[in-house]
């Protein structure tokens, strides 16, 4: 088991390192200087000059790409170019607020998709089942910057219950959870992060449940006598391997797809961040930002690899 | 390993076709079988005829657009539905939002395709390569596209896209890009199956040539699954072009486009309500259509993903 892990994070390394290269490599598909957006038009050669040995872009690009390797690795992800605060603290402020949305998004998503695919696999082909697949097929296709609109349409436009956008009421200091007139904020947009994630895990879980229930081993436990309650039980165990997998990469979904959640409901997390960063053409920003989220999903995917190897001893052998 | 997207990512492919039992009696060529499914298969056929009109729609734009869609009006601003002939009301520049749904197509529908055939072809050449030659080779191919795995799709996209510039061309790159590793390993997958099997032995064996067994026993079995995960793969583009214009990132105004209509109505919810989620609602039913035509295609052509 320990080598499994070690094996599994030294395998996790090289992805890391591939990330932050394509991360790095971001400046230098942004069509022209990577300097145009910091100086201003009327800038002799000898400023530009000056300029470029201090930020480093005179050097080989190999070079420049260790320099900012060393940074990243002790927390410095450069100054932001609109706000001229330094990129780290923008990234992690609004991780933590987009922790705050995944924090109720995920077991939500996780929860409802579970047991709505458990349902729907344990009936196969019954309305139960129509009836599930078929709220999966729309939560699968749903835009969900669209459903965002269209819940705020119902909720805060028609029928003004609930805040359309931001995070607490005017001239609020800080989130508090506990409280409703904080808390309120938060619905909207989690309803809206949750709703694909249950539609996708609803079909992935309905799926592996229908097909461990076709295996021979199930028809063995029927046969020996076993309760269907105990039947179900060895054929969820030997279904979450599986769903696990799908979920990990929800989690993903949950972190990229809060961009555009988080710009429908001006939500100040990462998403918000990364789409203010395009409009104000803010590499450093963009850059943190994406680099911060695919890392945080390389160590998620990571995580699931290791519990599903706590479940099924099969992959460790594999 | 578990894959490393959050695009749906295929695990086990194919049960070869050869394998099903034949029927005592007439025996229905592979294709025969998949036609016959598919004509007993009226909610597939269904949703493929819409999938068909939306289509027709947008090329036939020009002669059913009851206005001309970039016609603006200033008394004609941000009117409800059925104001005097505009059945679905209008914009917030006065333009008539029917006509703009119907022009609209034409480029989410690209958005959609273009991206998943160019990516098709890149990834699902790369993954036959990678998996008929296996070694060194493909390690390095397969190795390269699990950094880009490593990426949540909506944010590589955006990623690549914001830090392109936006635009049409940039945004069809990012979605290219997207989409080229999970296909690869479609390819790579179904090839690697494939290669092992007894068959190519034998052609091997009696004279065939590298490129020939690739072109009739190699492709004959991976262009299967390729398609049916390209067409499942059209929804997620059409939802991911319409993200990225809804960012504004993907198609500049003033051209009609569903993703940046949504974006720019956005402003006006609280005057029209309901004119404003209409570009979503068109994206969530081509999206749905595509997806359920998709189904039953992979149903009807026994591809297991």
């Amino acid at each position: 088991m320990t080598f499994y892990i070690l094996r599994r994070i030294l395998y996790a390394m090289p992805i890391a390192f591939g990330v932050s290269v394509v991360c790095f490599s971001l400046v230098y598909i942004a069509p022209g200087d990577p300097l145009q957006t910091v100086m201003p038009p009327d800038a002799t050669a000898e400023t530009i000059e000056i300029v470029k040995h201090a930020y480093g872009f005179d050097k080989p690009i190999p070079m420049q790409f260790l320099i900012w390797l060393e940074r990243v690795l002790t927390g410095d992800f450069g100054m932001s170019i609109s706000t001229r605060r330094p990129v780290f603290l923008e990234v992690t402020e609004a991780l933590a607020n987009t922790s705050l949305l995944a924090l109720f998004a995920v077991p939500i998503a996780f929860f409802t998709g579970y047991v709505m695919g458990v349902v729907a696999g344990c009936f196969p082909g019954r309305w139960i089942d129509r009836l599930v697949t078929g709220a999966a097929v729309m939560g699968v296709s749903l835009p969900n910057y669209w459903l965002g609109i269209v819940l705020v349409i119902f909720f805060a436009v028609e029928y003004m219950l609930l805040p359309a956008t931001g995070m607490g009421p005017n001239g609020s200091t800080g989130f508090h959870i506990l409280e409703w007139s904080s808390a309120r904020f938060l619905v909207l947009p989690v309803v809206t992060l949750a709703m694909i994630p249950i539609g996708i895990l609803a079909r992935t879980t309905r799926a592996a449940v229908a097909e461990v229930r076709n295996q021979d081993f199930v028809q063995t436990l029927r046969a020996k006598g076993l309760s269907e309650w105990a039947v179900t039980r060895h054929v969820l165990k030997n279904s979450l391997p599986q769903v696990m997998a799908v979920m990990g990469l929800q989690f993903g979904y949950l972190l990229g797809g809060s961009i555009l959640v988080e710009t429908v409901f001006t939500w100040p997390g990462s998403g918000f961040l990364l789409s203010k960063a395009i409009i104000n053409r803010d590499v450093p920003v963009l850059q943190g930002t994406i680099l911060t989220l695919s890392l945080v999903f390389v160590a998620t995917n990571l995580v699931v690899d290791l519990l599903q190897s706590l479940i099924d001893p099969r992959i460790r052998r594999a | 390993m578990s894959s490393m997207s959050d695009i749906a990512a295929p695990a086990q492919p194919l049960d070869t076709f050869e394998e099903q039992a034949a029927p005592a009696t007439r025996v229905r060529g592979y294709w025969q079988s998949v036609f016959y499914r598919l004509r007993h298969d009226p909610v597939t056929l269904a949703f493929g005829v819409i999938v068909l009109l939306i289509v027709l729609a947008a090329i036939c734009a020009p002669l059913i657009a009851p206005f001309d869609p970039y016609k603006e009006s200033i008394v004609g601003r941000l009117k409800p539905l059925g104001w005097h002939d505009h059945l679905l009301g209008t914009d917030e520049l006065g333009r008539d939002m029917l006509s703009r749904l119907i022009y609209g197509g034409r480029v989410s529908l690209l958005m959609g395709v273009v991206p998943v055939l160019i990516a098709s072809f890149i990834g699902g050449l790369l993954g036959v390569l990678g998996g008929f030659v296996g070694g060194r080779l493909n390690t390095a191919i397969m190795r390269t596209m699990d950094v880009f795995y490593a990426f949540p799709s909506v944010l590589l996209a955006v990623a690549i896209a914001g830090a392109m510039g936006g635009g049409i061309g940039n945004g069809m790159v990012a979605l290219t890009l997207v989409f080229i590793p999970p296909m690869c390993r479609v390819a790579e997958t179904a090839t690697t199956q494939v290669r092992a099997l007894d068959f190519i032995e034998a052609a091997r064996a009696s004279g065939a040539g590298t490129l020939t067994i690739i072109r009739y026993h190699v492709l004959g079995n991976v262009l299967g699954p390729v398609f049916i995960y390209a067409s499942s793969l059209v929804s997620v583009s059409i939802l991911l072009a319409s993200g990225l214009s809804f960012l504004g990132l993907g198609v500049r105004p003033p051209m009609p486009d569903w993703g940046l209509m949504l974006s720019t109505l956005r402003q006006s919810i609280y005057v029209v309500p309901f004119v404003c989620a209409l570009p979503g609602l068109a994206i969530f039913v081509t999206s749905i259509c595509c997806n359920l035509v998709s189904d039953g295609l992979r149903a009807a052509m026994d591809v297991r993903m």
